[in-house]
């Protein structure tokens, strides 16, 4: 796949304040993409430069292999859905999304019925008369999507979209985006601060941090193979133990757990010495009585418990480990939930650790 | 830049001739000529004649008066208003309160006359209900009438900065005092008249400084012992053509004001971060 | 502090407020020439008599001359400087701000000398209706910047950025979507800078020229007791005008939040 989007050493300082720092990314044309980041770090102000409501201080955007500096935000093949929606409240939603036909050479009825397909893409079929300040939070953001998807852009922008609608409403509305940008085959760029989100929807997913750019993968390799401890933080949770690498890295010698033997898959790109080690707590299990661990044990006692009904999140405190261990069990029918102070079995696999840089 | 039509505007026409007014306060005039040369006689006069000094005593005390009188008056209606009117009908009043201050400046003083007068609606309404025999006489011309028209005139300045205060108040805060353990009226004196703190000093200060600038009311309500230092400047500038003096007694006064309403705010500050 | 004697309270203060106004149309209508109780009788000859006076009648052309300039020149102030004080931040905007909206605790009398002094003897100028615009646009306009600061804050700023990514210039977006969102608001500022402008005395008294504005003029009237009756009948319809004025300019400000679906929260200022 050809990159649509190229972004070459971008910069952008506020003042004292360097929002985007060197930023080199290629983005594929028809991905769903997201930028994924806390907030602050630079994900919004990367996407509104994209869309050129910003401008960069020094690198270079290109967009479809034109170079965009200096074009202005009507004249990019960009749209974009904002984080407030800005639906325009002294129209009516069919004139909201037919805001952008001004100077289409089409007639006023082919323009009406490309606004009512528009709608109905969206499941507003027949709210065209209603005015836009009655509409919901979910109904003006289908008004706002209708209206940029018009347009037909090559490249649709999200600047987090579902963050003020409810869990049911947002996890919906996920499913319906994904569902849209398959439809329509254009790229979409997301911008979230919701991992969560990031991971449902995507093909790739851009992880920053102030103003950078940690790592650029698909989900499963974020999350399976983040490339720092940061990225490996902020996406799921992660126990943290101390550890060091054997100097052919084919060994690993853990706190508290002792030695174990890796593939060099595993090892790829640390380098021998000390080394930080993720443990997934879904890769660790509590032992009940009459179970065994396929591959390591070890011991410990329970200093925590959550229970979250489908799940219970226990801590262990193994002796050796600074931090308890936090374990994620299902709970299967029969198997009990055991309370603080309870000695435990605890099963790893070394099959599952994640070596990263210290 | 956006700002700079309305910035370079208030430039050209506050900002320099207030330096204009400070110049001349340090020249003289004689009959039309000016002499520029720097001297300080004008300030030397203020001070010694009596006369500059008795109108801007008076005029500070009737302003602050004025000032107490309409914040006292004020704050128990916007308390009202952003307490116990409900949301939609809130406008409404504001609306009612603005309405009178946005009709003839002058025929409002003058009616004041008409209501306080020899002949007016007080005095014959008194006597011919028997209460009084002769029409009251301390009611107009003098600093009393000035002070009751002043207030009159600036109640809504008054009320909207204490309302829109009170309206900031997070009511939970109110509940949180009353969860607390305090009563309605603690929770009033400890929650909701420090937080409209700000409300009251935006108020305190529309009011005392714009009032010392007022010469109409003292020119008609006040008689020969109700006038204030605004009348002398005027006088100095249009009917003694005096502008250099009048100048002086402008900045004099503008300089006390200036200082008192910061003295004010400074207090203020003070007395509220020593609670908090 | 319960609701029932605040509410008496409240409605005795508005009628102290009141009060005064409420004496006017007695006056304007009363058969007799000494402003004072018992009414004499029902007559509208003051009226009449207000129709025949040229003087007067010139005084009120000057006047709303002077307030329609007044009205559009700080109407277009407020405009720039609400516009920027909802864009961008900047080192110093605050003050910059803050000064230009000094002249609202200036005491007038400062503002007029100070133009005087300026006008006739540093300029060297004739005073004239245009000396007193000019002062009338810069007591004005702070409250044309606070009336259409609150119709710039009132939108949300990412619309205009919408109508730009949507295909319009910078302009046209301003003039699709932000004109017809703060129009309102411009409608009501005018309204309230021709009421301001054709009310005021103190500056107007100092930088008036040969043909006096309209409180100028009745401020000479209110010397003769003959003509006080007369002036009773003008303060009855400049009452009614200004109310009419500002009736329309709350309707005006109560649609446009109603249009940026807003909840009314509050009057002027």
């Amino acid at each position: 796949m050809t990159a649509l989007i190229e972004l070459e050493g971008v910069n952008k300082h506020y003042g004292d304040y360097h929002a985007l720092r060197d930023i080199d990314l290629d983005i594929r044309a028809g991905e769903f993409f997201s930028l994924l980041g806390p907030s602050g770090c630079g994900k919004t102000t990367l996407l509104r430069a994209i869309a050129g409501l910003e401008d960069v201080t020094s690198g270079a955007l290109r967009i479809d292999g034109r170079d965009m500096k200096g074009v202005a935000p009507n004249h990019r093949p960009t749209n974009m859905v904002f984080q407030s929606y800005a639906v325009f409240p002294h129209l009516t939603v069919a004139e909201n999304v037919g805001f952008g036909l001004r100077r289409d050479p089409r007639s006023r009825t082919e323009k009406a019925r490309a606004v009512e397909t528009a709608l109905e893409m969206v499941g507003l079929g027949g709210y065209g008369k209603r005015r836009a300040h009655a509409l919901s939070g979910g109904q003006r953001q289908r008004v706002a999507l209708a209206r940029a998807l018009i347009l037909e852009p090559k490249v649709l922008l999200l600047d987090e979209p579902l963050s003020a609608l409810d869990r049911l409403m947002r996890e919906q509305m996920q499913l319906e985006l994904i569902r849209l940008q398959r439809q329509v085959g254009i790229t979409f760029i997301l911008v979230t601060h919701d991992q969560e989100e990031a991971l449902v929807m995507s093909d790739r997913i851009a992880v920053m941090f102030e103003g950078e750019i940690g790592q650029v993968a698909d989900p499963e390799t974020l999350y399976r193979k983040p490339a720092t401890r940061r990225v490996a933080q902020f996406i799921g949770k992660m126990n943290f133990l101390d550890g060091r690498l054997s100097a052919d890295g084919r060994a690993v010698e853990i706190a508290g757990l002792g030695r174990a033997g890796i593939t060099e898959e595993i090892s790829r790109g640390v380098s021998s010495g000390p080394v930080a080690i993720g443990i997934r707590p879904e890769t660790l299990a509590i032992l009940f009585e009459g179970e065994s661990a396929p591959r390591r044990e070890a011991e410990g006692v329970i200093s925590e418990v959550v229970y979250y009904g489908d799940m219970t999140y226990y801590d262990v405190r193994v002796d050796g480990i600074e931090k308890p261990l936090t374990v994620s069990m299902k709970n299967l029918i029969g198997r009990p939930v055991l309370d603080v102070g309870a000695p435990a079995r605890l099963g790893w696999d070394e099959r599952a650790l994640v070596l990263l840089p210290r | 830049m956006l700002l700079a039509p309305p910035f370079l505007y208030a430039l050209a026409l506050l900002a320099l001739p207030i330096l204009a007014v400070v110049l001349f306060s340090f020249w003289t005039q004689d009959f039309m000529t000016i002499d520029t040369g720097f001297t300080l006689a004008n300030y030397r006069e203020f001070f010694d004649k009596p006369i500059y000094t008795v109108l801007l005593g008076r005029s500070l005390m009737v302003s602050g008066i004025v000032t107490l009188v309409t914040v006292i008056l004020a704050y128990p209606v916007a308390y009202f208003l952003s307490f116990h009117v409900a949301p939609a009908r809130k406008s409404l009043w504001l609306f009612l309160i603005t309405i009178p201050f946005w009709t003839s400046y002058l025929i409002r003083v003058f009616l004041w006359k008409v209501i306080l007068g020899y002949n007016g609606v007080i005095n014959s309404g008194l006597v011919g209900a028997g209460i009084i025999d002769e029409p009251l006489s301390f009611i107009l011309y003098n600093v009393n009438a000035v002070i009751i028209t002043l207030a009159h005139a600036f109640a809504p300045f008054a009320i909207l900065p204490i309302f829109v205060a009170l309206e900031k108040i997070d009511r939970s805060l109110i509940e949180a005092s009353r969860d607390l353990g305090e009563t309605r009226i603690s929770t009033f004196f400890r929650v909701t008249l420090p937080l409209s703190m700000p409300g009251l000093v935006a108020a305190v200060l529309i009011v005392f400084i714009p009032t010392i600038g007022d010469y109409v009311t003292p020119e008609l309500m006040g008689g020969a012992g109700g006038k204030l230092i605004a009348n002398m400047i005027q006088t100095q500038f249009l009917q003694l053509n005096n502008a250099p003096m009048g100048a002086a007694i402008a900045i004099v006064a503008m300089t006390c004001v200036t200082a008192i309403a910061l003295v004010f705010v400074g207090l203020n500050r003070r007395w509220l971060r020593g609670r908090g | 502090m319960k609701g029932a004697p605040l509410r008496v309270y409240a409605i005795l203060y508005l009628l102290f407020l009141y009060a005064p106004i409420a004496l006017l149309p007695l006056f304007a209508f009363n058969d007799a020439t000494i402003i004072a109780f018992p009414l004499k009788g029902f007559t509208t000859h003051w009226f009449t008599d207000l129709a025949a006076n040229t003087a007067l009648r010139q005084a009120v052309g000057n006047s709303l001359f002077i307030a329609a300039m007044t009205a559009v020149f700080a109407t277009l102030l407020g405009l720039c400087a609400a516009r920027a004080g909802a864009m961008a931040r900047f080192p110093g905007k605050g003050g910059i701000i803050g000064f230009v909206m000094l002249p609202l605790v200036l005491p007038e009398i400062i503002v007029a000398v100070s133009l005087l002094i300026v006008m006739r003897q540093v300029l060297g100028l004739n005073l004239s209706n245009w000396t007193v615009i000019a002062a009338h646009v810069l007591i004005c306009a702070p409250f044309s910047i606070a009336i259409l600061n609150g119709a710039f804050q009132n939108l949300d700023p990412s619309i205009e950025e919408a109508a730009m990514d949507l295909g319009e210039s910078r302009f046209s977006a301003f003039r699709l979507v932000t004109l017809p969102l703060v129009w309102p608001g411009i409608v009501s500022s005018l309204l309230i800078a021709f009421t301001i402008s054709l009310d005021e005395f103190i500056i107007a008294f100092f930088l008036t020229g040969a043909n006096p504005t309209m409180p100028v003029y009745i401020w000479g009237l209110l010397r003769f007791p003959a003509q006080l009756p007369v002036v009773m009948a003008l303060g009855t319809i400049l009452v009614a005008l200004s109310v009419v004025l500002l009736v329309i300019a709350e309707l005006f400000r109560r649609r446009g939040l109603a249009r940026a679906g807003i909840k009314d929260t509050g009057g002027f200022l």
